[in-house]
């Protein structure tokens, strides 16, 4: 049986929102990545613990859940710079840094079990419910917030790097560190001011999650594969590249749950990713 | 002289007698952390419930009862060194399983090379099991792929309009897939016409598309072979596009989220056991509820309702003592020969064990039970329904 066209639609629509996720999740990763060299497996940890403080501040003190950000961001930025001032102290290589954040990742996932338990939690917000019909199609107000949050992050930071001294700056260190300094880059900082941002970005990705989707420690490693995979399509540092290729492999795996049995969904995107390092190996 | 030795003797004889027995060491893991963590936590609670219990009845054969229990994080490949750990190094007397059908495989295997009798009551996959001191306490048969559809399509049979189109979406976790295609076949020969059927990986992040096609398919009644978060996140998705099945089935959800999800009503799901007569009208049951409401809630656990996890749980050490007590003993081999010629009655029903492999064919304690009101009960066989409950359906 042909599938409808509404089925189709929505479920565009579902990857799009699917897409716009990973993108975020990827726009800190990517960051750290491709400016700072560290493969920072700890975002994804630093995402949850993100997502269940919004849970906690939203659901027992009753903050707005968007609003837990003003007081969860900053503390990342700072956990974020702590994190990168370790890393660069006891200098741990690119590789290592994949090693040692895996660590910190078992961390942060049993001090989130050990506070909120291993079951699953649920943030019932006032967002939750809210929906527009869009013709046929069901536009969810969570989904579209992360969507609208995710587009404004990455155009800004792309703005950032693209045009303003800063992000030259953080552009010329990865670069090559030796000269930027040699032009009065001070490299230690931009590397603790980037490493917060990263950090900061996983604060605002867990709130997004936390909008719209049920939490438990173990779900941490879930959205590694797909996240990376968007990463690596999207091209390390470019603070777009994670949302463009986070929708494209989300639409596809929408579309291919449409069309074809749900179960061949997990191989879209990590055959999108070898048809890129077969066709465009220079990209990485 | 001969005088004092002869005292000197009768003292310590004396002494050696009067020394309390030794405590029995049961050993056993559980998956207190990693994604089987939730329910792990319901196993240990009732597990730490029946210690305290037999230890205040002057435990098994006079003597006390000590539970070595281990995390296995929910790796299997753990659950074995751990395994191999408890008779080893540990050397418990007697070993109880762990939870989850690929740890207790991992369990079974160490079990068998030490000729250790296992308890277990999570196993997905009885054709798996194929060891002769192993004894399934789940109330599960040896053949749930007939028997559960069967169970599910009787209950909807009694309907007042019985559904007559089915659409079967499953996740491909094995235990679970395995029932779901069974439910194809009799939903056959039920005469259930199929308008779907899916298959999805373990771990699916987006169930929008497949609830797209749910609803596209306009199915009577809904089969979802899901376990844990995805019959939620399923509903979710559903309740994203406005749409909610006439019948829906969800054969091993996390009960505690979905009893919290209004879209959820009317759900069926599988059970052993639910807090309502005739279940409680057996007073070690009505104990047994009050002692995991406070222990439950001492231990943080969101939900403290005994169903099925916590009546499995709780059945398996039923049937430990009922064996020692029935053998005399606490020999692995001669409690395996007592429980195959004998049966145990638990808080949820009367196990046995004469089949193939331990296993009896055919029938088993499972029942349906149905989200109505914001309360699981259940609803099919009539004869164990909550008072006044029936099946609620279009």
């Amino acid at each position: 049986m042909l599938p409808s066209a509404t089925l189709l639609g929505q479920s565009v629509l579902s990857g799009v929102f699917a897409g716009a996720l990973y993108g975020l999740l990827g726009l800190g990763l990517t960051l750290s990545w491709g400016l700072l060299r560290q493969i920072n497996l700890a975002h994804f940890a630093l995402v949850f613990l993100g997502a269940y403080l919004t849970y906690q501040l939203s659901s027992v003190a009753g903050v707005d859940p968007l609003l837990t950000l003003a007081l969860v961001a900053p503390a990342f930025f700072v956990l974020g710079a702590l994190l990168h001032w370790l890393l660069a102290r006891f200098k741990v290589s690119p590789l290592n840094t994949l090693l040692v954040t895996f660590g910190f990742t078992v961390i942060i996932e049993s001090l989130i079990q050990w506070i909120w338990s291993a079951d699953f939690r649920r943030l019932e917000s006032h967002y939750a419910g809210v929906k527009w019909k869009l013709g046929a199609l069901f536009v969810p107000l969570p989904e579209l917030l992360t969507l609208a949050i995710a587009a404004g992050l990455a155009l800004s930071i792309w703005a950032m790097l693209r045009f303003t001294d800063l992000g030259r700056a953080m552009r010329a260190t990865a670069e090559d560190a030796p000269i930027a300094a040699a032009f009065g880059v001070n490299e230690k900082l931009l590397a603790l001011l980037l490493s917060g941002l990263c950090a900061a970005l996983a604060a605002v990705a867990g709130a997004c999650l936390a909008l719209s989707h049920t939490l438990a420690p173990s779900q941490i490693y879930a959205w590694i594969g797909v996240v990376f995979a968007v990463v690596m399509i999207g091209g390390l540092g470019n603070p777009l590249g994670p949302l463009v290729a986070g929708i494209a492999i989300g639409v596809a795996e929408a579309l291919t749950m449409a069309v074809t049995s749900p179960a061949w969904a997990p191989l879209v995107s990590f055959s999108l990713l070898i048809a890129v390092l077969l066709i465009r190996p220079d990209r990485f | 002289m001969r005088f004092a030795v002869l005292i000197a003797a009768a003292a310590a004889s004396f002494a050696v007698h009067a020394q309390p027995a030794a405590p029995l060491r049961i050993g056993s893991t559980l998956s207190l952390t990693g994604p089987l963590g939730p329910t792990s936590a319901i196993h240990k609670v009732a597990g730490d419930i029946y210690i305290d219990e037999v230890n205040r009845r002057g435990g098994l054969l006079g003597r006390k009862v000590e539970w070595a229990l281990k995390d296995d994080q929910s790796r299997p490949e753990l659950a074995r060194t751990l395994y191999e750990q408890l008779v080893t190094v540990d050397r418990v007397d007697l070993l109880n399983g762990p939870y989850g059908t690929a740890s207790i495989l991992s369990a079974m295997g160490v079990a068998q090379r030490y000729n250790k009798i296992l308890l277990h009551n999570s196993f997905g996959t009885p054709s798996l099991a194929r060891y002769d001191l192993q004894f399934p306490t789940s109330g599960g048969s040896g053949d749930p792929e007939n028997v559960w559809p069967g169970l599910v399509f009787d209950a909807l049979a009694s309907a007042p309009r019985p559904p007559r189109t089915i659409a079967i979406v499953t996740s491909k976790f094995p235990s679970l897939h395995f029932i779901s295609v069974g439910a194809r076949e009799a939903a056959k020969k039920r005469g259930l016409a199929e308008v779907l059927y899916l298959e999805w990986e373990f771990g699916n992040r987006d169930f929008g598309p497949i609830a797209g096609r749910v609803k596209d398919a306009t199915p009577d009644f809904v089969w979802v072979g899901a376990t844990g978060l995805d019959g939620v996140l399923l509903l979710d998705a559903m309740k994203k596009i406005e749409y909610l099945p006439p019948m829906h089935f969800y054969m091993f959800p996390a009960p505690g989220p979905m009893k919290k999800l209004p879209e959820a009503r009317n759900a069926l799901a599988f059970t052993t056991f639910e807090e309502h007569p005739p279940f409680t009208a057996n007073p070690r049951a009505a104990e047994f509820i009050q002692a995991f409401h406070e222990r439950g809630a001492k231990a943080g656990l969101p939900d403290t309702a005994v169903d099925l996890q916590a009546s499995i749980a709780y059945s398996t050490w039923q049937v430990l003592e009922a064996a020692v007590n029935g053998a005399r003993s606490f020999d692995d081999k001669a409690l395996a020969q007592w429980l195959r010629r004998n049966q145990v009655d638990t808080i949820m029903g009367r196990l046995r064990w004469e089949g193939p492999f331990n296993y009896v064919m055919g029938q088993d304690l499972y029942k349906v039970k149905q989200l109505q009101e914001g309360k699981w009960v259940v609803v099919w066989p009539k004869e164990f329904a909550a008072p006044g409950a029936k099946l609620i359906a279009p």
